[in-house]
């Protein structure tokens, strides 16, 4: 932006009316998101505790020490990369295979298109609550009892959200449920958005379906996929709703997060001090996962 | 594999796939229909997708044993308010981002680009001390104000703002109008697209919060509806038939707005992913 030299008094009101506009949303943004957020830094250096005697004070990284020594809150990030891990991929094959399928002008395809995003309008509070009830334990049981039909009786009942093992992979199917139409809709815009030539052109190459897949739609794809991919990485680190609800963490840990590590401390024990430093954390892992997707995407579309 | 042998196959697994995909809202809807007793009892078989009896008790139950209306309006009113109110100030903004000229507009902007990246989780525990501090607590206020200006709304607005032509602009500035009268006269009725959009994101992304209810609020009065059902679900006794009839009021009023504006909904979904 080149700023004029000498302003005249009409281009000067303006520049003010534009302060003016800006003004509520800036004030807002600081006041809630980047005050809170330096707050949050420095709190992290402190040993700040509600209603607490001892005085405030500087305690450095020691803080951040205390947090990585505690199996707690090491198992609340490893648990969140398994679910990175686990449900990334799952979700984007899944929505990907979905957007695939239900990319073609065929009669219906609107009515499935609805179908598989309606959970995506359903809160994932409410979510959470009908899949308690779902992962019941017991023969009768709904998740037990689908298992045992498709195994032809193989499988013996359990108690998902009370079973070490299971708990978490219950909770990461509730979560794949609730976001697989979000990224379905946006990988199907995105398969829209390639120009049908370069199919016709693939085509008259003589590629069949599986080598067009690979040679014109992945390609083609790559952005949506690679931004679909950050979103779903970044909300599995703030996973909290669900397990709030279906295992308050437990058992023994086996489904905790650092989100609800952080409310625990926070909120539980007063550790103000402690849980901003887990959400400190928290916010480092997003802008690593922000920053690995700029270099991967590298391109100079933007996304987020 | 011939096209019309496929076209029955395509059909015939996309019908499979979509009945077990919505198999949950099948539970939810026929168990809100039956007695209590026979929801957990009939959750093994095919009963459970059957609305045995096609009682509403467990609706009445819901309204006697908790307020839910109130819920439902705070529900209301709290995302109204952040969407309404944050439509204005983030267009705005927006607009003074993308087709003003003035002093520390680059240098604000990156800050606003910036701070997109920071999730509420990552700054809810000191929030959350702030508005102690201030004696916010258990109030609409503190379910509102955090959430009205909004970078990533920002962000779609000025994105489609500086894609729109500026010769009508140019047209009311000749005729004298300032900045606020040519946003209001000219730019906004012809942005309505980029309005729905962002309007229902804030409203999807907002409708379902949980955890900033949680930690601010703790009296009924004013709590919504996301927080009210993982309340109600832990308030003995243990009633599944009601729980579900809950969930379906919770849920009803918006996916009838979703049914109604679907195209909507998907594309201001897509917002988030494709710029402008």
């Amino acid at each position: 932006m080149t700023m004029l030299t000498k302003s005249t008094p009409n281009q000067k009101r303006r520049g003010l009316t534009a302060v003016f506009m800006s003004a509520p949303a800036l004030l807002g943004l600081l006041l809630f998101v980047a005050v809170p957020f330096l707050l949050a830094v420095a709190l992290g250096f402190t040993n700040l505790r509600l209603g607490s005697p001892l005085p405030l004070e500087w305690l450095g990284f020691e803080q951040y020490r205390r947090i990585f020594a505690d199996p707690s809150f090491s198992r609340a990030l490893l648990n969140n990369l398994l679910f990175a891990f686990t449900v990334v991929p799952l979700q984007t094959v899944l929505a990907l295979l979905l957007a695939l399928l239900l990319n073609r002008s065929l009669g219906g395809i609107a009515f499935f298109r609805t179908l598989f995003f309606m959970p995506v309008v359903f809160p994932l509070s409410l979510v959470a609550v009908v899949w308690v009830l779902i992962f019941a334990p017991g023969p009768n049981g709904m998740m037990n009892s689908f298992l045992e039909l498709v195994s032809f009786g193989a499988w013996t009942p359990r108690d998902f959200l009370h079973d070490p093992q299971l708990a978490l992979p219950a909770i990461m199917l509730t979560s794949i449920w609730q976001g697989t139409g979000f990224q379905m809709v946006i990988i199907l815009a995105g398969l829209q958005a390639i120009p049908a030539e370069l199919y016709e052109a693939a085509a008259i190459d003589g590629a069949r379906r599986w080598r067009q897949f690979w040679h014109v739609t992945l390609p083609q794809l790559r952005n949506t996929l690679i931004f679909v991919v950050l979103v779903t990485t970044i909300l599995a680190f703030r996973l909290f709703d669900q397990v709030q609800i279906m295992t308050q963490g437990g058992p023994h840990d086996a489904t905790t997060t650092v989100m609800f590590e952080a409310v625990q401390a926070a909120f539980a024990r007063q550790q103000v001090a402690r849980g901003a430093a887990m959400t400190v954390v928290l916010f480092l892992v997003v802008l690593l996962i922000s920053w690995l997707q700029r270099r991967v995407a590298r391109q100079e579309r933007e996304v987020l | 594999m011939s096209r019309s042998a496929g076209v029955p196959l395509f059909y015939l697994s996309l019908l499979l796939l979509g009945l077990l995909f919505i198999s949950p809202i099948g539970f939810m809807l026929a168990g809100s229909l039956k007695p209590d007793a026979r929801v957990l009892v009939e959750a093994g078989d095919w009963r459970v997708f059957w609305p045995a009896g096609l009682s509403l008790d467990n609706y009445l139950d819901v309204f006697a044993r908790v307020d839910f209306v109130r819920y439902l309006l705070n529900s209301l009113f709290i995302n109204g308010m952040i969407v309404g109110v944050g439509l204005l100030v983030n267009s705005l903004a927006g607009y003074a981002f993308a087709r003003l000229q003035w002093r520390g507009r680059e240098l604000l902007f990156g800050l606003v680009l910036a701070v997109m990246i920071i999730p509420l989780e990552a700054i809810a525990v000191p929030l959350f001390y702030m508005v102690s501090l201030a004696g916010w607590r258990d109030t609409y206020l503190v379910q509102i104000l955090p959430f009205i200006a909004n970078a990533f709304s920002i962000y779609l607005f000025y994105t489609y703002f500086i894609g729109m032509p500026r010769e009508l602009e140019e047209a009311a500035r000749i005729d004298g109008a300032g900045p606020l009268r040519t946003f209001f006269t000219i730019i906004v009725p012809n942005a309505k697209p980029v309005f729905a959009s962002v309007a229902i994101l804030t409203f999807l992304t907002q409708w379902g919060a949980f955890l900033w209810p949680l930690m601010v609020t703790s009296s009924e009065a004013v709590r919504p509806l996301p927080l009210a059902i993982a309340t109600f679900h832990s308030l003995p006794p243990l009633q599944w038939g009601d729980i579900f009839a809950f969930g379906v009021m919770m849920v009803a009023p918006i996916l009838v707005v979703f049914l109604l504006f679907q195209r909507w909904f998907v594309r201001g979904v897509v917002a988030t992913g494709i710029k402008g």
